[in-house]
């Protein structure tokens, strides 16, 4: 657990940073909480000859409240858990921030680096899906943002081109019969999804359901929609048994991943039981 | 001048004084420690299981920038290889053994084996170099499991073990068990599977050597619970050097749980290449080398039949254990599942025929040995889970089945008919009672009834202990009984200086319990001097008189008591010495309190201190008495102590993942006499974690490759504190009649007793589905299983 050498560089601003990168190329990677890269480093699955440490770039920081919720790449999680915009605007995802890993892990980890780095048992992902959040990137070629569903590609692979940084994460202030809800059957030693499900929920004023987002995480190589479920939703009275049968229809078509912890099997199971249980709180939440 | 007594602080709840230095971080670990022109050492392992080396070239790393040296096990031939201090019945039985060599020679026998050492300036140079090191391996079959392993057709991992066999062990009454389970009522028949365990001590182990030229000597720093013993290890059998050439230091030790006893491949090679290029060498351990190399707990299989009459006598019990030990044989590690384990199978019953068997297994994983607990966890777990099962099969209530069983209070001192010294002192029934009292079992059942109506499932599960601790007296562990060779006594050296301070030595070594509090706290009650002028020095072979170090629940009953022993020889000198002060004569002077005086008179009477100021400028002293208060002891205790107690967990299982959440931790131990109750609460604590560990989150797991699935913290699951309910704690006290304080030692029985409280509740929640056993750990996929499939 001895990571190889690396050059070190700390740029003051997302434009050196991308200068950085360029000018380093294959070599080089950006390191923001560390909390993903630094274990790769250290167990030599990764050895990159520069890191280009962006979790001090001022402009990387902060959550931005108006319309939509606007946060920084870097901004922490254990930030993001207790800031009270994201709590009135947005609980579900203090609430699946606060989730994450243990409290070390939450206070270096960062939104940015969780979306970027992808991992199959990542919990943001799958917040970020159902609330269609948008990612805002900036590159050698300049700004662009890229749509929630469009991000995850495959496991350990996002939409980002090469040398871009995440800078800034958009997300929707929840308001009247919206709710969100985010469930997680955690790993016992990482604390990781093993099934990671968000759910969000508009409704009619006559409580049937006008929208609906629900996003699994952990259970296969990468965070997924959940469209057959959403679908029977939709329309729906927003009734249990609405709900549980909506819920049947999860994870049907998804790919799955086993190991020591959870057979894929188990996982396909639980991602029926936790879409069930996050959909009942969205609702529940969404009716006030 | 005759100054008040101390308050007595014998059963006093101090706070540790050990813990300031280690909160403040001044505290001084292995790592801590950095010598004048020390290199670094980083260890090249296998990443096979099982190969043979054909060829290792190691001229790229020797090249490398940085590089001091690069050594293979070729080259450390006259190293021998490490010692086994514990054959199986003392040898008696026949043991294949194969130890460790310091690295490889010709054929690594699982992943993380040691083939070569790189010594460069510093840990990442080590580290890059160690890459550049080419070795051609032919890979050879694995095998990873302990009932696989004896198989005909199995991989053979050495040529003197057939079938990979190290030892076939018995103890107890064969024919009269077979007649037992052949004639009875009932018998239930069961699997049990007590899961391997990666101890996990927060700091990882390592050594760092300092070799003289100049003298011929060696200093070794190393992160051991027993200085001494690796001292004798190293010099008389591992270099065969004079034993004074070498100094073992044991700095602050950052937990151990039995990891840390033994005597390591790293201790052997940090010694022989500093002499080999002159300069001090440093080996620290990484996390997954810790993982990979140094040695597990448990990873017993056994086939276990419980018979009995339908009424709940228990009559025999049989067991056949496959106790898989790794790779190469670990400093103790054959002691383990025989004399620590199949000995003390029966538990807390009287079961008229008993006989256990036990097979020790070569497998191509890391050793195994002693794990906080060493034997005894697996041999409570298997006799409770048992008496669980046998209570499911004839309908009756688990602790009324407990309660018939019991060994009574009349039957002290009991012998078990395992082979064991006798029992010394118990009473279980009222720890039990007062833990079914603090659960409130009564009402227990009818909650659970109505939740089972709402789909919930509850459960409860008891745990009736006993253990071993003060594993010492010669009389069963020395030649020609169980196989150390000699006996495990204790010493201790108690000096009242001049100043009225006193100074203990001891050949304990504390490494997390807490002894230097403890042991303070015993010699100012013993000699009446103020808390606060207690020191307890140790870790040092320099600086202390040998002693066998910090394991089994021992350092308090042995340890502990040659302290007492040490202070009365004080008092008595002190009581002679005060007489002549008095111009009294001897008979008629008593010590009491921390002063001598004249019987009938109080007011004629001499202090502690003014008697010690006395010895020490010894201007006038009785006829024949040397000066100072300085007295030795060296203990052999007469018999173990058997600390018990009763443990019940209540757990709730969601019963649409299989998760369990422990509800409520129940625990009514019986340590014996308590010195400090928040010292003793403490270990129960930790050890009650490492139980309920075992129970829901642990486990080592290898593939078919031998390769450690678990080898990071991202996958074995440590238990942390949110995953724990606060623990209910009451004791009972029944003195051990062993020694004089009457203690009976607490470091392991919070282990001993919790996980199958924790299965025996799971498996009690599950009633409803059928399930008659789980094995550890009750992962929610598990318990989903069994519910769902
Ligand atoms: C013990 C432990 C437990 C954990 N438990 C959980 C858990 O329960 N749930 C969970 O979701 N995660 C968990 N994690 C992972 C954690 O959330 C990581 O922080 C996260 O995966 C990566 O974020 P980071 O800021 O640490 O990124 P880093 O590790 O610094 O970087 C990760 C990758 O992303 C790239 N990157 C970082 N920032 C940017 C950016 N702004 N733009 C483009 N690329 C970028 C880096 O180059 C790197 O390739 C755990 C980690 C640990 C060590």
């Amino acid at each position: 657990m001895i990571p190889a050498a690396f050059e070190y560089f700390a740029p003051g601003s997302v434009a050196e940073a991308i200068g950085l990168l360029e000018q380093h190329g294959d070599e080089a990677k950006l390191l923001a909480g560390g909390h993903s890269l630094l274990p790769a480093l250290k167990l030599r699955l990764s050895q990159p000859g520069v890191l280009i440490d962006i979790s001090r770039v001022a402009e990387l920081h902060g959550i931005e409240a108006g319309d939509r919720l606007s946060i920084g790449a870097a901004t922490t999680y254990a930030a993001i858990a207790s800031d009270p915009a994201v709590l009135g605007g947005c609980a579900v995802l203090a609430e699946c921030a606060g989730q994450i890993g243990d409290i070390q892990v939450r206070n270096r980890g960062t939104l940015g680096g969780a979306l970027a780095h992808a991992d199959p048992a990542a919990d943001l992902p799958a917040v970020v899906l159902a609330l269609d959040a948008a990612i805002a990137v900036q590159g050698p070629a300049g700004a662009r943002s890229i749509s929630a569903d469009d991000m995850f590609v495959e496991m350990l692979t996002t939409a980002l081109e090469p040398n871009e940084v995440v800078t800034r994460v958009t997300f929707p202030v929840l308001g009247a019969g919206e709710g969100a809800s985010y469930a997680k059957l955690k790993h016992p030693a990482s604390r990781y999804a093993i099934v990671g499900v968000a759910a969000y929920v508009r409704l009619h004023a006559d409580g049937s359901v006008a929208a609906a987002r629900v996003a699994v995480t952990g259970a296969g190589p990468r965070a997924e929609r959940q469209h057959a479920t959403e679908s029977a939703l939709v329309g729906s009275a927003g009734d249990a048994a609405a709900i549980a049968a909506a819920a049947e229809l999860a994870g049907e078509s998804m790919e799955y991943l086993g190991d020591i912890h959870a057979s894929e099997t188990y996982r396909r199971a639980m991602v029926k039981v936790y879409t069930r249980r996050a959909l009942e709180q969205a609702v529940a939440r969404a009716r006030g | 001048m005759t100054a008040e007594a101390p308050t007595k602080v014998i059963g006093k709840a101090l706070k540790r004084r050990e813990d300031p230095q280690l909160i403040v971080g001044q505290g001084n670990f292995l790592d801590d420690i950095k010598l004048a022109g020390m290199v670094h050492a980083v260890v090249l392992r296998s990443p096979y299981a099982h190969a043979r080396i054909r060829s290792i070239d190691t001229s790229r790393a020797q090249a490398h920038p940085g590089v001091v040296a690069v050594f293979t096990g070729e080259d450390m031939l006259d190293i021998n290889p490490l010692p086994c201090a514990w054959a199986a019945a003392g040898g008696r039985v026949q043991n294949n053994l194969n130890t460790p060599r310091a690295l490889a020679v010709g054929e690594v026998h699982f992943a993380g084996d040691a083939v070569a050492l790189v010594l460069a300036e510093d840990r990442y140079v080590a580290r890059d170099a160690a890459d550049l090191i080419d070795v051609d391996y032919e890979p050879l079959g694995v095998v990873v499991d302990a009932r696989k392993a004896v198989e005909p057709g199995a991989p053979q991992l050495h040529e003197n073990a057939p079938n990979n066999v190290i030892f076939k062990w018995d103890c107890g009454d064969a024919a009269a068990t077979d007649a037992a389970i052949g004639s009875a009522e009932v018998v239930v028949r069961e699997e049990i599977i007590n899961q391997r365990l990666l101890p996990t001590p927060m700091e990882t182990r390592g050594a760092l050597a300092r070799y003289e030229s100049s003298t011929g000597e060696y200093t070794l720093w190393t992160t051991s619970q027993a200085p001494h013993v690796m001292r004798l290890l190293l010099t008389a059998f591992v270099f065969g050097i004079p034993e004074p050439k070498l100094r073992v230091i044991s700095p602050n030790v950052g937990g151990g749980f039995g990891q840390k006893i033994f005597c390591y491949n790293d201790m052997a090679f940090t010694m022989w290449a500093s002499k080999k290029i002159g300069r001090p060498v440093k080996f620290v351990e990484d996390r997954s080398e810790n993982f990979k190399y140094s040695t597990a707990g448990r990873d017993h299989i056994s086939d276990v039949e419980i018979a009995g009459t339908r009424d709940g006598q228990i009559t025999g019990l049989r067991v056949q254990t496959y106790a898989n030990l790794g790779a190469y044989i670990s400093t103790i590690a054959p002691g383990i599942p025989t004399t620590l384990y199949g000995r003390i199978i029966t538990g807390v019953y009287k079961i008229p025929a008993a006989y256990a068997h036990v097979t020790g297994v070569y497998t191509n994983t890391a050793m195994v040995d002693a794990y906080r607990g060493a034997g005894r966890p697996e041999a409570s777990y298997l006799i409770e889970r048992m008496i669980d099962r046998f209570a499911a099969e004839i309908g009756m209530d688990p602790a009324e089945v407990r309660r018939r069983n019991f060994i009574q209070p009349q039957d002290f001192p009991y012998h078990n008919g395992m082979g064991l010294l006798p029992y010394d002192s118990g009473n279980y029934e009222p720890a039990l009672n007062r833990a079914l009292e603090m659960v409130g079992y009564a009402d227990f059942r009818a909650e659970q009834a109505r939740a089972r109506a709402e789909g919930r499932y509850l459960g409860v599960g008891l745990s009736s202990y006993v253990e071993i601790c003060g594993v010492a007296p010669s009389a069963w562990i020395g030649l020609p009984g169980e196989g150390w060779g000699a006996g495990l006594w204790e010493s201790a050296n108690v000096r009242v200086h001049l100043t009225g301070q006193v100074v203990v030595t001891t050949g304990s070594l504390p490494h997390g319990q807490g002894l230097e509090t403890t042991f303070a706290q015993l010699v100012a009650d013993e000699l009446g001097v103020a808390y606060e002028n207690v020191v307890v020095e140790h870790s040092d072979t320099a600086g202390t008189p040998f002693g066998y170090g910090t394991y089994g629940s021992r350092s308090a009953a042995v340890g502990g008591t040659a302290i007492v022993k040490s202070t009365a020889k004080i008092k008595e000198k002190a009581r002679r010495l005060a007489a002549h002060m008095l111009e009294a004569s001897v008979d008629d002077v008593v010590f009491e309190d921390g002063k001598a005086y004249v019987r009938g008179s109080p007011d004629r009477s001499k202090s502690i201190g003014e008697i010690a100021l006395q010895a020490s400028v010894a201007y006038s002293l009785p006829e024949g008495m040397e000066p100072f208060l300085d007295e030795t002891t060296y203990y052999d205790p007469p018999n173990c102590t058997f600390p018990f107690g009763t443990h019940i967990a209540l757990v709730e299982v969601d019963g649409e993942t299989g998760a369990v959440t422990l509800q409520r931790y129940v625990g009514v131990d019986d340590v014996g006499t308590v010195i400090n109750p928040l010292i003793v609460d403490g270990q129960l604590h930790g050890g009650i974690a490492q139980g309920v560990a075992q129970a829901l989150f642990e486990r080592g797991v290898y593939d078919d490759n031998g390769q450690l699935v678990t080898g990071t913290l991202m996958d074995y699951a440590i238990p942390v504190a949110s995953s724990l309910p606060s623990y209910e704690l009451d004791r009972t006290v029944t003195p051990s009649p062993v020694n004089p304080m009457g203690v009976k030692g607490a470091g392991e029985a919070g282990t001993i007793g919790s996980a199958q409280a924790v299965m025996n509740a799971v498996i009690d929640a599950l009633a409803p589905f059928g399930v008659k056993h789980l094995q550890m750990p009750a992962t929610a996929e598990r318990v989903w299983k069994a519910m769902h499939g």
